[in-house]
């Protein structure tokens, strides 16, 4: 498990990447929903 | 199927929803897989170590940025020959989702630069730039919809910046066909065979379908709030 | 004429044309202060300063391509005129270079000096303005005509226009330093050309549609 974490060293660019692009589309559902859901 | 009828904002409206509802399902579950094939069946590369699956994302949002301007331009030609009102509407709504996916593209291209190239980003990579004149597209497109107030004229200023900005995209994808400076060339084309291992390319393909099937629901979701707020679903 | 018009109109605006050369001038100026005068510095940076300012001269005196016409009216009347609309957009594109960037390609080997660099090179730096800068109007038009009357107008014309001149940009400072190499800048040069008919050929175009929209 911590190897898989650790992704051979490269963890900050590996997990940065996954992680900002995840955020970012959870953001914009998150925001969508949010319109829909507003009245 | 009644193309026209659907035409209409107020028939599109709840269509939009149930299409937001079965996309975004899909797209769960095709990221689910595409996740598991990246991050646990595809092996370590000889060269670049674990640092390669960022491909995974990487590639995928590239290609979405690409696509989604495409047929954002498609949207805003329509509009503007047939003066439709929802294809305006929907060209809005696929600006927001376009630029995300450009960003991530150059984020992660970024993130995988660094650690492969040695640096987070080079000036005069021919596709590095035409991607960051992409976003700088998606941008002004999105600025000048908002800076002009009736809804209309928006639409079709937009559109027509949208459809003169299009010359961007070729130039992107052959971009490294044409000059060879840092960035890899093709390794997936439509004619030859690829030249990485089925696992990787397998990755690569559901995520891209997977970021695909959240595009729909995003813009179908936007694409409501865009007709809520010009007032149209009351019928 | 419809073009003999237009310069009419632009020389009799003589300090609009002053000041967008003196603006090209005193950037161009700017930069060996801040960025300090050595030489090498200097001679490196030339081709990429000079069509930078050139640029943003260029973007500079775009508001106004349009926005006296469309205050007093004329706007309307040349696009419900008898000339074709695309014609007239082409006019004041020429219009435009004749005042702005033509300008430019005389003096830009003479603020060259300031950068010392290598006089062989004068004549490619002259030429990538030549081809390059009419491109810049030519684009800048429909970018003047989509912002037409909208308020943010200067900033969002730049926003909108610098992605589409940055391949000019690209080819143009990149023809002078292939040159200052000993490569020539022949390759970059033919590519300029090649945007230069392909803007000419569809810009104007471009720009009689966006003026439709923006007087609907």
């Amino acid at each position: 498990m911590s190897e898989f974490l650790h992704m051979g060293g490269y963890a900050w660019y590996v997990w940065g990447s996954y992680g900002v692009t995840f955020a970012c589309l959870a953001l914009e559902i998150i925001l969508l929903v949010n319109r829909e859901t507003k009245n | 199927m009644k193309w026209f009828w659907y035409a209409s904002p107020q028939t599109f409206y709840p269509l939009a929803a149930k299409l937001a509802r079965a996309c975004g399902v899909a797209a769960a579950v095709l990221a689910a897989a595409g996740l598991y094939v990246g991050l646990f069946v595809a092996p370590t590369d000889a060269q670049q170590g674990e640092a390669y699956r960022i491909i995974f994302i990487h590639v995928p949002a590239a290609w979405m940025s690409m696509f989604i301007y495409v047929v954002m331009a498609f949207w805003a030609g329509l509009g503007l020959a047939l003066n439709t009102r929802l294809s305006g509407m929907m060209a809005a709504a696929l600006a927001p989702t376009g630029a995300l996916f450009t960003f991530i593209a150059l984020w992660t291209g970024a993130l995988w630069g660094r650690p492969t190239w040695g640096t987070y980003w080079v000036w005069g990579d021919a596709r590095l730039m035409s991607e960051l004149i992409l976003l700088f597209l998606y941008f002004g497109f999105m600025a000048l919809h908002a800076s002009i107030e009736d809804p209309r004229r928006a639409d079709r200023a937009a559109a027509l910046l949208a459809l003169v900005g299009v010359v961007n995209i070729p130039i992107i994808y052959y971009s490294v066909k044409w000059w060879n400076t840092l960035h890899q060339g093709a390794s997936v084309s439509v004619t030859e065979s690829p030249k990485m291992a089925a696992s990787m390319l397998s990755g690569m393909l559901v995520m891209a379908l997977a970021f695909w099937m959240y595009s729909v629901a995003a813009t179908m979701l936007r694409v409501r709030g865009i007709i809520r707020e010009r007032g149209l679903p009351s019928s | 004429m419809v073009v003999w018009r237009e310069l009419l109109v632009a020389m009799r605006r003589r300090s609009d044309v002053a000041t967008a050369l003196l603006f090209f001038v005193i950037v161009v100026s700017l930069f060996p202060l801040g960025v300090g005068a050595e030489p090498n510095k200097l001679r490196a940076i030339a081709p990429g300063v000079i069509w930078v300012s050139a640029l943003l001269s260029s973007m500079l005196s775009l508001n106004r391509l349009f926005a006296a016409d469309h205050a007093d009216g004329t706007l309307e009347q040349m696009v419900l005129g008898a000339a074709p609309l695309g014609v007239t957009a082409a006019a004041k594109a020429l219009a435009h270079w004749l005042v702005s960037g033509f300008p430019m390609v005389i003096i830009a080997p003479l603020l060259a000096l300031q950068y010392d660099l290598e006089p062989s090179l004068y004549g490619i730096l002259a030429l990538s303005l030549l081809l390059g800068t009419p491109v810049l109007s030519l684009i800048g038009g429909i970018g003047a005509a989509l912002t037409l009357g909208v308020r943010g107008g200067g900033v969002l014309l730049a926003l909108l226009v610098l992605p589409l001149y940055v391949p000019v940009l690209v080819m143009g400072a990149g023809a002078v330093e292939m040159a200052s190499a000993g490569l020539g800048g022949l390759g970059q040069l033919l590519i300029l050309g090649a945007m230069l008919i392909v803007a000419a050929a569809f810009a104007p175009w471009a720009t009689a549609a966006a003026l439709r929209i923006s007087s609907e």
